[in-house]
C-alpha cells in the first residue's frame, strides 16, 4: 500500500475511533451524565481515543519513510560483492547511483553487468518487502493504539488534560522545526564541506586566487583536480552587492524618510503600494529585466562613451538587485524612524528646527542603529542574491574590481556547479558545498548582528 | 525686535533653501524608485503581450483516403497512423504549384509548426466524420515567421544574414495577400507544456507544477507555522533558553539565503531521505522551510495584538488555556494569520533559486498529475526560456512573467482584501 | 480688534466683565446643587467670555475667539478669550482633555506638525499675528520656546543638547561664544554645577529631574521671550519638581512663562495667574488668590474642591 492511501485508511480509522471513543464515554456515564459525572467533556474522550490511534502509527509511518531509502542503499551497497569495494569507497558510490538509476527507470532487464543487476533485484525485493512490512506495522499500531486508548475510556480519565498535553507537545515540536532546519543546513553544508577540505586544503579555498572547476569533472580522472581559489567569488560578490547597496541604501532611506515624514496622504497612498508591489516580484524576473534590458542597455551607453561595457558587466546586475532592496531598505527604515518617538521631533521643532533639520540632526542619530540594522540586513541580501547574478552576471572567475567587466559570485558558481548532471561526490560538486558554507557562515554574521542591533534599538524606545 | 531675533531671520533664506533641496531629494528618491517600477513594468508588458498571440496559417486538407492511407470509419489506432503530416504537405503543395524542387519542398513544409499533423490528428480523432471531407483550418506557423511577422527581422539585410530567405518571404507575402496567414491569441500557450520550438511552448506543466508545489507547502507550512506561532506567543515560558533559541533560529532563518535552502534540499530530502527528485513533493518541502518564518512571524504579531483581555476573560469563565486559544484568541487573529500566510505564499510562488537546486529545472514534456511527478514551476519555466538563444521565446518569456505577475498581484489583492474586512482595532 | 469689551477694560480691573454675563455662574453657585453639573456645562457654550479677569493692558499674547479642530467633526476648543501678561506666569489647570495643552500648543503652533489640526481666531503675540501667512513658525519657535512633559533630551551630549538651538539658528560665531551660551544656559536653569564635568556624556544619562532642567536650559539657550511648559514635572518625583518649580520662579525675571499643569497645588504655588479649562472651554482666569479661595463659577469651584478632576 502506498503511503496516500495508508495515509487515507488512519483517517478514517481516527475517525472512526472518535466516534466510537465519544460513544463509549456516554455509555460509561449513563446517559447524559447521570450517575457518573464524567471528567472532561464527551468530545475529548473522541479525541483522547483518536489520539491514541493516529499518533504512533504516524509517527512510525514518518520514520519509516524517511529511514526507507537509506537503510535499503546501506543494506545494498554492503551486499554488493568485496571487490567493488576494494577499488575505492568512489566506485561503489558510483555503482549505487547506477543500481538507483535502474530501478527508478524500471531497465533492470537491459543491465549487462550481473554484480549490479543482482544489486538491483535485491534492491527491489528488500523495497517490496519493506513496503508490507511498513503496511502491517502501521495498521497495527494504529488498531492497537485505538483498543487501548478506547479500553481507558472511564469517568475519571483526564480527558482534556491528556489531550491538551498532546496539543501542547505538537505545538512544541512545531516550534522546534526552526531549530532543526537551522541544524539540518548546518549539518548538511558542513558535512559536505568536510569532504570537499579533504581533497582542497581550507586555505587554498579562502586565498586562492584562480577559480576553475570546470576541469574537474571526476575525482579520479587524471588531471581532474580543478582549482578551488574563491577569492575572485568573493570579490566579484563584494562588488555586485556593494553596487546594489551604493544603489539601494540611499534611495530606499530618502523614499522612506520623504514617506514618513513629509509625503501628502495621497502621495503615500500610491507610492507605498508602488514599493510593495516592487517588493513582490520575484527575483527571476529582476534577473530577465537585468539581462535582457539593463545589460545591452549599458553596453550601448558605454559604447557610446567610448568605454568597453561586457554584455553581462557587474554594473547591470549590481544596478537591478539595487532596485530590488530599495522596497526593503525603506520599508525597513520606515519602522526604524517610526521608532523614533514624536516627543523627540517635537522637542526639535519647539526649539524652530525646520523639519530637514530635525530629521538629519535628530531623527537619523537617534535611528541610526536602526538603520544600520536595516543595511546589515540588506547587505545580507544582496550577498545571498541569486537569480539576477546568475542570469546577468558572468560565469567568468576574473578577479577584477571594474563595474563594467563581467564578474562571477558565490551564488552563481554555487548554481552553476549543481545544475548539471554530476556525480554527488567529485569535488566539483562539493565545492559547491563549501561555497554554501561560506555564504551562510557570512550571512548568519551578518544576521544575527543587525537583528542585535535593531532589537536593541527597539528596547531602548519601549 | 532684539538681536537674537534679527539674526536667526538673516539666517532664514539659507535654512530654507536647504530644507528645500532635502525635500527635493526626498521627492527624488521616490520618483527614482517609481521610475524604475513603472520601467520594469512595462517592459516586460511590451514585450510580453505579443507572446499571447502567434501567427498561424490557413490550409485547406484535402482528408482523403489516398492521403492518409484511412477512409472513413476508420478505428483510432489507425488514425494515430495514418499520414497526416503527408495531408499537410499536400495542401501547402497546392497552394504552391510552382514549386517542384525537393529543397523548395522541404522549405516549404518549414513554414509550417512541426506539431501540425498532432493538432490535425486531434481534429479528426474528435470529429471523425471529417473523414473524406476537405478540412479548412488555422495551424501554428513555424516561430522564425511568427518573428518576421512581429517585426523582428530586418528585411534590407543580405539574405545570408538572414534566418528567412527570399524564397520563403516570397510565400508569405503571397500567403498574406489571400488572408491565409493572420496573428490570433494563442490559446496553446495555457494547453502546452514545454517545448523545444518556441511557438509551441506553453505554460501549462510549469502552472501545474507550480500548483502542486504550493499546495503541499501550504498544507505544511499553515498548520506547522500556526501551531508554533500560537507556542511561542500562548504558551512558552519567558526567559528561558530554549524558546530563546527558537525565536533567534526564526528570525535568521527568515533572513538565510534562498539557496542555502537549496543546498539543505539536496542534501538532506533527496540524497539522505531519498525524497525523488524533481518533484513537487520536494519542492514544496523547501519551501515549506523558507515560508515558515514569514507565517510565524506574521502569526505570532496577529496573536499578540489580541487584547489580553479577551483571554482573561476566557480563562475567568472557567475554560482551560489551550481552549482559551482555540474558542477566542486563534479566530480573532485568523484574519491577520491568513493574510500572512498569502503573503508568504505569495514569496514562494515567485521563488527560483532553492528549486534549481533540487531539479525542478529539468525540461519536462508532459505535464505532471501528482506531487511525485516530475515537474517545473512557472518562475523556473521562466527562467528556462530567458536561457534560450532563440528570439522567439524572449516573448514567451515576457509573457510567462506577465502570468506569473497575474497570479501574484491576485494573491496581494486578495491579502489587502483580507486585511481591510477584517481589520480591527482594539 | 473685533471685540469692543477690551477697550472697556482697563488696567487689571477685577471686576467681572459685567453683571449679567457672570450671572449663571453666580446663580449656581448660589444654589449649590452639585447634580445639575451638565446644564452648567450646557451655559459654558452661551457664556461669550471667561468669567474673571481674562483681558490685560498691553498682554504679551492676546488670543481671541480662538477654535482649534483636530479635524471637520472634532473641535478640540472653543473660542477662547485670553490675554498673558508679560514676566508673568499663568498656570492653565482643568480635568484631562480640557483642552489646556492644545491651547498652549496654539501659542507656538506646534499643532502645525499634527495633520489635520485647524486653528481659528485672532492670536497676536507682540501684535504680531502668530497665524498669519508671513509669519515664520520657526522664528516664532526660537521667539517661543516650549519644555514638554516628559523630558525629551536629544540622543546626543549635554553639550550638544544645549547647543542644539544656538547652532540651528546661528547665534554663536565661534566655539568661546558657544561655549558661553551653554554654560550661562546651564547656569539659568541651575544644572551646570552638576554636569560641568560631564558635559560630553549623553544628555540621557541624567536622572528625570536632571534631563528635565536640560531640557529647560535647551530650550532658554536661543534666549526666547516666551516659554511654554506642557505638564514639565508630571513625570518627576517631589524633590525634583520642588526644583523645578524655583527655577520656574527665577526665571520669571527674564521670562512669559505658561504652565499647564495637573497640580493645583503647583499652580497655586507658582503662578500669578491661572486660568481653568473645562471641555474645550476656559471657563474663568483671574489671579491665582482669587482662583483657590474665591472662584466664580460653580466648575471652577468643583474642581479645586475636589469633586471631579
Amino acid at each position: 500500500m502506498n503511503t496516500s492511501s495508508l495515509l487515507t485508511l488512519l483517517l478514517i480509522l481516527g475517525l472512526l475511533s472518535y466516534y466510537l471513543g465519544r460513544k463509549k464515554s456516554l455509555a460509561v456515564s449513563n446517559g447524559n451524565r447521570g450517575q457518573h459525572r464524567l471528567h472532561s467533556l464527551p468530545d475529548y474522550y473522541g479525541y483522547l481515543v483518536a489520539v491514541w490511534c493516529l499518533l504512533p502509527a504516524l509517527v512510525v509511518l514518518l520514520c519509516w519513510n524517511m529511514l526507507n531509502t537509506p537503510l535499503i542503499t546501506h543494506a545494498v551497497s554492503n551486499s554488493l560483492p568485496p571487490e567493488v569495494h576494494a577499488v575505492s569507497p568512489v566506485n561503489a558510490g558510483l555503482v549505487m547511483g547506477n543500481v538507483k538509476r535502474l530501478v527508478a527507470t524500471r531497465s533492470i532487464a537491459t543491465e549487462t553487468d550481473p554484480v549490479q543487476k543482482a544489486a538491483a533485484e535485491k534492491y527491489l525485493d528488500l523495497q517490496a518487502f519493506s513496503r508490507i512490512a511498513r503496511t502491517l506495522v502501521v495498521l497495527a499500531l494504529a488498531i492497537g493504539g485505538f483498543l487501548y486508548g478506547w479500553k481507558r475510556v472511564n469517568p475519571q480519565l483526564r480527558a482534556r488534560n491528556q489531550v491538551e498535553q498532546v496539543i501542547r507537545g505538537v505545538m512544541i515540536l512545531c516550534a522546534s522545526i526552526a531549530i532543526l532546519t537551522t541544524l539540518g543546513i548546518i549539518l548538511s553544508v558542513l558535512f559536505e564541506s568536510l569532504r570537499f577540505f579533504h581533497a582542497v586544503p581550507v586555505h587554498e579555498f579562502l586565498f586562492g586566487t584562480h577559480w576553475s572547476p570546470q576541469t574537474a569533472i571526476r575525482a579520479d580522472q587524471v588531471g581532474g583536480s580543478g582549482s578551488f581559489g574563491a577569492i575572485p567569488l568573493f570579490v566579484g560578490t563584494l562588488l555586485i552587492s556593494a553596487i546594489a547597496l551604493l544603489v539601494a541604501v540611499p534611495l530606499g532611506l530618502m523614499a522612506a524618510i520623504y514617506l514618513s515624514e513629509y509625503a501628502t496622504p495621497r502621495l503615500r497612498s500610491i507610492a507605498k503600494p508602488a514599493l510593495e508591489i516592487l517588493a513582490g516580484i520575484p527575483t527571476v524576473v529582476y534577473g530577465f529585466f537585468a539581462a535582457l534590458t539593463v545589460a545591452p542597455l549599458l553596453r550601448d551607453l558605454g559604447g557610446m562613451a567610448g568605454l568597453n561595457v561586457a554584455s553581462e558587466s557587474a554594473l547591470a546586475a549590481g544596478l537591478v538587485m539595487g532596485i530590488m532592496l530599495i522596497p526593503f531598505m525603506s520599508s525597513l527604515s520606515d519602522d526604524v524612524i517610526n521608532a523614533v518617538p514624536q516627543s523627540m521631533r517635537d522637542g526639535s521643532y519647539g526649539m524652530g528646527a525646520t523639519q530637514s533639520e530635525t530629521i538629519r540632526q535628530v531623527i537619523i542619530p537617534a535611528a541610526l542603529p536602526g538603520i544600520v540594522g536595516a543595511f546589515l540586513l540588506a547587505a545580507s541580501r544582496a550577498i545571498g542574491e541569486t537569480m539576477i547574478v546568475v542570469m546577468a552576471a558572468g560565469l567568468s572567475a576574473r578577479l577584477t574590481v571594474n563595474p563594467l567587466e563581467a564578474v562571477t559570485t558565490v551564488t552563481v558558481q554555487i548554481v552553476t556547479l549543481l545544475t548539471g548532471d554530476q556525480e554527488f561526490d567529485s569535488p566539483k560538486t562539493l565545492a559547491a558545498f563549501a561555497l554554501g558554507l561560506t555564504l551562510f557562515i557570512l550571512t548568519l554574521i551578518l544576521n544575527i548582528v543587525a537583528l542585535h542591533i535593531v532589537r536593541r534599538y527597539r528596547e531602548q524606545y519601549e | 525686535m532684539n538681536k537674537t531675533t534679527a539674526t536667526i531671520r538673516a539666517g532664514l533664506a539659507r535654512r530654507y533653501a536647504r530644507e528645500r533641496r532635502f525635500r527635493r531629494f526626498g521627492l527624488g528618491a521616490i520618483i527614482v524608485s517609481m521610475l524604475f517600477l513603472f520601467i520594469l513594468l512595462f517592459t516586460i508588458f511590451s514585450q510580453g503581450v505579443s507572446g499571447f498571440s502567434q501567427t498561424f496559417i490557413k490550409l485547406d486538407v484535402v482528408l482523403d483516403e489516398a492521403t492518409l492511407g484511412v477512409g472513413p470509419g476508420a478505428t483510432g489506432e489507425q488514425l494515430r497512423n495514418a499520414g497526416f503530416a503527408k495531408a499537410i504537405s499536400q495542401s501547402l503543395y497546392t497552394l504552391f504549384p510552382d514549386v517542384s524542387s525537393r529543397s523548395d519542398k522541404r522549405n516549404l513544409r518549414a513554414l509550417m509548426s512541426s506539431n501540425a499533423p498532432y493538432r490535425l490528428m486531434g481534429i479528426v480523432m474528435d470529429d471523425p466524420s471529417l473523414l473524406g471531407q476537405t478540412y479548412s483550418g488555422w495551424f501554428l506557423a513555424d516561430d522564425d515567421i511568427d518573428t518576421y511577422l512581429k517585426g523582428h527581422v530586418d528585411r534590407s539585410l543580405p539574405e545570408t544574414d538572414r534566418r528567412l530567405k527570399d524564397q520563403t518571404l516570397g510565400w508569405i507575402d503571397r500567403l498574406e495577400a489571400e488572408g491565409r496567414i493572420e496573428k490570433r491569441f494563442n490559446t496553446e500557450f495555457f494547453t502546452n507544456n514545454d517545448s523545444r520550438e518556441p511557438e509551441q511552448a506553453g505554460i501549462l506543466g510549469a502552472l501545474m507544477g507550480s500548483f502542486f508545489t504550493m499546495l503541499v507547502t501550504l498544507l505544511l507550512s499553515f498548520p506547522i507555522g500556526v501551531a508554533a506561532a500560537i507556542y511561542l506567543e500562548e504558551f512558552a515560558p519567558k526567559d528561558n533558553w530554549f524558546v530563546d533559541l527558537i525565536e533567534v533560529n526564526i528570525n535568521n532563518l527568515a533572513a538565510v539565503p534562498s539557496i542555502v535552502f537549496g543546498l539543505l534540499g539536496l542534501a538532506v530530502f533527496i540524497q539522505l531521505f531519498g525524497v525523488p527528485r524533481s518533484t513537487p513533493l520536494v519542492g514544496g518541502l523547501v519551501l515549506t522551510l523558507m515560508t515558515l518564518p514569514t507565517i510565524i512571524i506574521a502569526s505570532r504579531a496577529a496573536l499578540k495584538a489580541v487584547p489580553p483581555s479577551i483571554r482573561e476573560a476566557a480563562l475567568g469563565m472557567g475554560a482551560s488555556r489551550v481552549q482559551t486559544v482555540f474558542h477566542h484568541t486563534l479566530p480573532l487573529a485568523m484574519p491577520g494569520i491568513l493574510t500572512g500566510t498569502i503573503i508568504g505564499m505569495a514569496q514562494a510562488l515567485g521563488e527560483t533559486a532553492p528549486l534549481l537546486m533540487i531539479g525542478m529545472i529539468a525540461f519536462i514534456l508532459s505535464t505532471p498529475e501528482g506531487i511525485t511527478d516530475p515537474a517545473t514551476v512557472l518562475p523556473v519555466q521562466v527562467f528556462l526560456w530567458s536561457d534560450s538563444p532563440e528570439r522567439a521565446f524572449t516573448e514567451k518569456t515576457s509573457a510567462a512573467i506577465i502570468v506569473l505577475l497575474g497570479f501574484l498581484i491576485l494573491m496581494n489583492l486578495l491579502a489587502v482584501l483580507f486585511r481591510k474586512k477584517f481589520e480591527r482595532r482594539w | 480688534m473685533s471685540f469692543a469689551t477690551t477697550s472697556l477694560d482697563t488696567g487689571m480691573t477685577k471686576q467681572p466683565h459685567s453683571s449679567t454675563e457672570t450671572a449663571p455662574g453666580n446663580m449656581r453657585r448660589a444654589t449649590t446643587a452639585p447634580l445639575d453639573i451638565e446644564t452648567v456645562v450646557e451655559e459654558l457654550k452661551e457664556l461669550p467670555q471667561p468669567v474673571g479677569m481674562p483681558l490685560l493692558d498691553d498682554p504679551k499674547y492676546h488670543t481671541r475667539d480662538v477654535s482649534v479642530f483636530y479635524n471637520e467633526t472634532k473641535q478640540a476648543i472653543f473660542n477662547v478669550d485670553l490675554d498673558i501678561g508679560r514676566n508673568e506666569v499663568i498656570a492653565m489647570i482643568g480635568p484631562s482633555g480640557c483642552g489646556k495643552s492644545t491651547y498652549l500648543r496654539c501659542l507656538n503652533r506646534m499643532n502645525d506638525t499634527i495633520s489635520g489640526c485647524r486653528v481659528t481666531g485672532e492670536l497676536l503675540l507682540d501684535g504680531e499675528d502668530v497665524y498669519a501667512r508671513s509669519q515664520d513658525p520657526v522664528l516664532l519657535r526660537a521667539r517661543v520656546g516650549m519644555v514638554f512633559q516628559k523630558p525629551n533630551p536629544f540622543p546626543k551630549s549635554i553639550y550638544d543638547n544645549v547647543a542644539y538651538g544656538p547652532r540651528l539658528h546661528g547665534l554663536a560665531n565661534n566655539r568661546a561664544e558657544l561655549d558661553e551660551i551653554v554654560e550661562d544656559s546651564l547656569t539659568k536653569a541651575g544644572l551646570f554645577k552638576e554636569v560641568k564635568d560631564r558635559l560630553n556624556l549623553p544628555g540621557t544619562g541624567l536622572s528625570g529631574g536632571q534631563q528635565q532642567r536640560l531640557c529647560i536650559a535647551r530650550a532658554i539657550a536661543v534666549s526666547p521671550e516666551v516659554i511654554l511648559m506642557d505638564e514639565p514635572t508630571s513625570a518627576l518625583d517631589p524633590i525634583a519638581t520642588g526644583i523645578i518649580e524655583e527655577l520656574i520662579d527665577t526665571l520669571r525675571q527674564s521670562f512669559t512663562i505658561c504652565i499647564v499643569t495637573h497640580s493645583m497645588q503647583q499652580a497655586a504655588r507658582i503662578s500669578q495667574r491661572t486660568a481653568y479649562f473645562h471641555m474645550g472651554y476656559l471657563v474663568e482666569v483671574n489671579d491665582t488668590n482669587t482662583v483657590f479661595t474665591n472662584p466664580e463659577h460653580l466648575l471652577t469651584e468643583n474642581y479645586i474642591t475636589g469633586r471631579f478632576g
